[in-house]
């Protein structure tokens, strides 16, 4: 069976308008988490991208008034990878966007695509992004909630080995919105803090926005740079609850067992796990359960939730991005905001940036509706 | 590698109609709205859930096709490994109207998370999982309109890559109280109806 690379990758977030922007600001401990103002003046604190800078990189590439927010971010950053990829679209071309929200925030009246009713659709963001840069193929939208960012790599991979593509271009994210803030503010899990993952002291999640795309093809060419393999990947649900995580964290312990299965390798082969961490109390038990019943209790681990927040869709493709500069660049991120361990089992929390060499890590992300899913991924020097 | 794939059976709900492997099983024609005809025909298959009720209309429209597949289809869920994979149009916006509705008025603010956690498309995966034990790969899909060809592809790599035994699949599509519709059927290893583009789009 034909082989699967992530060749390519590009990040939009408050810590930068490329992955090595946002790869040094982890570097140097900086937090695109702020306090912001809502429009009815109450505080909250976010990882919020830029808006003005936004505008003013799309008016090189199109005409700002056409396209929603977070569809012109999704065109700045496929146009930068297929750039630096240099990447010619064919029918062998796949689109997959991954989010769970799109524009939903044009279903507030004062959008200014309010009356368009066809955008808040996930389609039509779909089309929107196929149709501007000529994409021979329907865009693919995967909305399965907070896995979504990760579990787009394991599409991409069974649609690259099924043959259908040889190519996947996955663009992801979502918008910090006043849809979003109120839905996680009536569960009363936002923090009313900068996120605490794995923290004694942790009182909620944070809510953040950014893009994250990669290319992931069969192909390496001399475009390729960082190159990761996706070698084992497994998605498995819970079973338990549609809004929390299961207590012996069953889904997150069966789908790493089936994507180790898939890599031929054991647990102490992994090098570094980028987890899911969102500092709610139940997700952040769940996982210390979970990586202690698959015995990888003493692997560095962090959440990169307390840097950029929970950015929804794009979190899981966002964070395997910054994985694969960790591997590659070898220096493994302090878990930023965490103090005191607050989880009933042993977890070896990155506490600060370390050099390391690093081949292989695990990339794990849990969700609404029992989902959770594991990608593993190996580095490849060229 | 290549095991020939089947599609055991399949269910088709559109227009106050319940269709299974093709023949009409039951119809109401007295149901004003999806919510009525989603409780008539909670009734007529007898059942006993009390989570249904508690179900948005895309949730209930879900778990009533595969409970109308699992209950006449001869699959082992307890020993066999089944897949969830469906899609549709509009995602989960007849409730994320709802949810807006309740946040539009500051003076009239009223964000529910009974309502907010159905603005999701696959909490009804999540829901037909808990009610057969499904610990399985699953995923939640948005097109312009039924895509067979990814369909297609996406079932026969999951079974052939030994993530799954069996794939329950298809288009769940709700966007209002009026405008609905299912196809979702059950992929496996077991059947008559070979598994092919051209057999979905025809059954479709």
């Amino acid at each position: 069976m034909k082989k699967t690379y992530i060749t390519n990758h590009h990040i939009i977030s408050a810590l930068g308008f490329d992955s090595k922007s946002n790869f040094d600001n982890l570097l140097d401990n900086n937090s695109g988490i702020k306090k912001h103002q809502r429009a009815d003046g109450k505080e909250f604190y976010s990882s919020i991208i830029d808006k003005e800078k936004v505008n003013i990189e799309f008016s090189k590439i199109g005409e700002k008034e056409k396209f929603t927010t977070l569809e012109k971010m999704m065109l700045l950053s496929v146009n930068q990878l297929l750039k630096d990829s240099k990447h010619k679209i064919t029918e062998k071309t796949g689109l997959l966007i991954s989010t769970t929200k799109g524009n939903i925030d044009t279903l507030a009246p004062t959008s200014p695509f309010y009356s368009d009713k066809k955008r808040a659709y996930l389609s039509e963001l779909g089309n929107q992004i196929q149709t501007f840069f000529d994409f021979k193929n329907e865009a693919i939208v995967l909305s399965n909630a907070c896995v979504s960012g990760v579990l787009a790599i394991s599409v991409a991979k069974h649609l690259i080995q099924t043959e259908l593509y040889d190519n996947v271009v996955i663009v992801s994210g979502d918008l910090v919105s006043e849809f979003i803030i109120s839905g996680f503010e009536s569960f009363q899990a936002i923090s009313d803090k900068p996120c605490k993952p794995y923290s004694k002291n942790r009182t909620g999640i944070t809510i953040g926005e950014a893009i994250a795309s990669v290319l992931v093809t069969n192909n390496l060419t001399k475009n390729a740079k960082n190159v990761v393999e996706v070698i084992g990947n497994a998605s498995c649900n819970d079973a338990n609850h549609i809004s929390g995580p299961s207590r012996t964290g069953e889904g997150l312990y069966l789908s790493v067992k089936s994507a180790l299965k898939e890599a031929n390798i054991n647990a102490r082969e992994i090098d570094y796990i980028s987890a899911h961490g969102t500092a709610t109390n139940y997700n952040d038990e769940m996982e210390a359960i979970a990586f202690n019943r698959l015995e990888m209790e003493t692997i560095p681990l962090n959440s990169l939730k307390g840097f950029y927040g929970h950015t929804l869709g794009a979190s899981g493709l966002l964070e395997t991005i910054i994985g694969i500069e960790t591997l590659h660049q070898n220096k493994l991120i302090a878990n930023i905001g965490f103090d005191e361990l607050g989880v009933s089992k042993p977890l070896n929390i990155i506490q600060k940036n370390t050099n390391k060499k690093l081949q292989i890590f695990l990339k794990t992300a849990s969700g609404f509706g029992g989902s959770n899913t594991a990608v593993i991924l190996k580095k490849i020097s060229l | 590698m290549n095991t020939k794939l089947y599609i055991q059976s399949y269910c088709k709900i559109k227009n106050n109609t319940i269709f299974f492997n093709g023949n009409p099983v039951f119809k109401d024609t007295k149901a004003e709205n999806l919510k009525d005809f989603l409780k008539s025909t909670y009734k007529h298959l007898g059942l006993k859930y009390g989570k249904f009720f508690k179900m948005d209309n895309l949730s209930k429209l879900a778990f009533l096709a595969s409970e109308i597949i699992f209950k006449e289809t001869k699959i082992d869920t307890e020993n066999e490994n089944v897949a969830i994979v469906f899609s549709n149009n509009a995602s989960s916006l007849e409730t994320d109207r709802k949810h807006q509705m309740s946040i539009n008025d500051k003076d009239n603010y009223f964000p529910s998370p009974a309502i907010f956690v159905y603005t999701l498309p696959n909490i009804g995966i999540g829901e037909i999982s808990i009610r057969h034990q499904l610990k399985s790969e699953n995923a939640f899909f948005v097109f312009n309109k039924y895509n067979a060809e990814f369909h297609y592809n996406y079932e026969k790599s999951l079974i052939q890559t030994k993530k799954a035994d069996a794939v329950l699949s298809g288009w769940v599509n709700v966007d209002d109280d009026t405008n609905y519709e299912t196809f979702m059927y059950l992929v496996s290893k077991n059947g008559k109806l070979e598994h092919n583009k051209k057999q979905l789009n025809k059954l479709y």
